[in-house]
């Protein structure tokens, strides 16, 4: 294998500017970050709120939950952000449109942090309905034998029960989310991936690139998981969902 | 709103279109043969007790598994290169990395199907004299697929989706197909919704199967 090694790549400017490499990769560490974070709050939302539909009573709810999920599960997630990129545009009143393409402050981010949540949605949606049937039919009719009404019950006793069994599952789409915001840097979100790019182009030094991404990218998955594992742990009702010990 | 679209230039690149489209079905299925093949040795290997065999394998999978795949593709489509010491087309290393990269998927849903069939079972081939990998072949790998259609079914939707992330080296595929007639007729909104609806009809009536499957086999039990 014909390759150069230079280790201390990360801590030389770049070849135009005053900057680092590792500049440029705490940045896309950054961008990376905030795109999946505020992805994860987009798609927790519309997730519980989906989720829910889907399980109330009459048809109507159903189908708007069920159409919800099939929609942003069945086309891919680079595909989808090409459709909020180029075509949800074109699709808006004119004066909108003009100022979404113009003005709008960080457009690629808003875009990209838009689309990763409704498509993780989507997926939370599916846990939240699980997660929602698997309770005791109990304790649904003891939240409204008390005289909640439904709303009341879900938003008391339904949905803090599901949201606690449910942990394991967000947990793992909580991981996916960072390893999904990769695909912003198609629409020039200055994420990971896309610093991972330039500064293979830049420094030509493929592999120390690479691997300093790789690493970055483990780390956020790796605290992604604690961070729910300790969530898991302070949220538990004791006597209630299987606990180990 | 649509009433500017031009949707004339979708019946121009159909030919066009169809080659990416062949060529993102090919990587399906080569990433899916290649990587059940290769997963349900790596399951085997996770399962077979020798703690470095065992080992090794867990590490393959939990960091293929940690790694964004686009960084995967990316990681491959260096290295081959370099190792190779000639450059590889971007079509065939994607081939490649796709199936290196679901063996490791794919061997978590085969470990969880071999998992599936009652140790009896096992014990019963070796009872009757069978070797190892007869018992294996014979008797536990068939139940273990049959246990797991539905959920093998499922990643391999979620791989043809993924296939579109090729986009990040440019190998041809249905979506770069679009793009590239999308900028030569100058008409990009009419080619990302007309390759959305395809993708969309490809998934959704593949899972409408998975889940017809998901009916036939539950009756089984």
């Amino acid at each position: 294998m014909n390759y150069h090694w230079n280790w201390g790549i990360y801590f030389q400017t770049v070849q135009a500017g005053e900057e680092t490499y590792l500049d440029w990769l705490i940045s896309g560490l950054g961008w990376t970050l905030a795109v999946a974070l505020t992805a994860w709050l987009i798609a927790l939302a519309m997730g519980a709120v989906m989720g829910t539909l889907r399980t109330l009573p009459g048809r109507a709810p159903l189908a708007i939950g069920n159409a919800w999920v099939e929609v942003f599960r069945n086309v891919p997630l680079l595909v989808q952000l090409f459709l909020w990129f180029f075509v949800v545009p074109e699709l808006l009143p004119r004066d909108l449109a003009l100022w979404v393409k113009q003005d709008m402050p960080a457009k690629e981010f808003v875009t990209a942090a838009i689309c990763l949540g409704l498509f993780t949605s989507a997926r939370i949606a599916e846990q939240v309905r699980a997660g929602i049937q698997s309770l005791p039919r109990g304790q649904r009719m003891a939240a409204l034998a008390l005289g909640f009404t439904l709303p009341q019950a879900y938003r008391y006793v339904i949905l803090p029960m599901a949201f606690r069994i449910i942990i394991p599952p967000l947990t793992s789409e909580f991981m996916n989310i960072f390893k999904n915001s990769s695909v912003a840097f198609a629409i020039g979100v200055l994420e990971l991936t896309f610093q991972a790019r330039q500064m293979q182009e830049d420094s030509e030094q493929g592999i120390e690139t690479y691997l300093a991404v790789t690493v970055l990218y483990f780390l956020c998955a790796f605290l992604a998981n604690r961070g729910m594992a300790f969530i898991e742990r302070r949220t538990r009702v004791p006597g209630f969902i299987a606990a180990g010990k | 709103m649509l009433a500017g679209f031009d949707w004339s230039v979708i019946p121009a690149s159909l030919p066009f279109l169809g080659q990416g489209l062949l060529y993102s079905l090919q990587l399906t299925v080569v990433a899916m043969t290649g990587g059940v093949i290769f997963g349900t040795l790596l399951a085997l290997a996770r399962l077979s007790g020798g703690p470095v065999l065992a080992g090794a394998a867990a590490v393959y999978v939990n960091t293929m598994r940690s790694i964004p795949l686009l960084m995967v593709i990316l990681w491959f489509f260096l290295i081959i290169p370099l190792l190779t010491g000639k450059p590889m087309g971007a079509e065939r290393s994607a081939m490649i990395t796709f199936t290196a990269f679901e063996a490791a998927y794919y061997s978590e849903i085969m470990r969880a199907g071999i998992q599936s069939v009652s140790r009896g079972q096992v014990n019963a081939g070796y009872a009757l004299g069978m070797t190892y990998a007869q018992t294996m072949m014979h008797i536990v790998l068939p139940q273990a697929v049959r246990n797991m259609l539905p959920v093998l079914l499922t990643q391999t939707i979620v791989l043809f989706q993924d296939t579109s992330l090729v986009y990040a080296i440019g190998a041809k595929d249905l979506l770069k197909a679009a793009e590239i007639t999308g900028r030569n007729y100058n008409r990009p909104v009419e080619m990302y919704l007309f390759v959305a609806v395809i993708y969309f009809a490809i998934c959704f009536s593949l899972s409408l199967l998975v889940r017809r499957l998901n009916r036939k086999i539950a009756i089984v039990r």
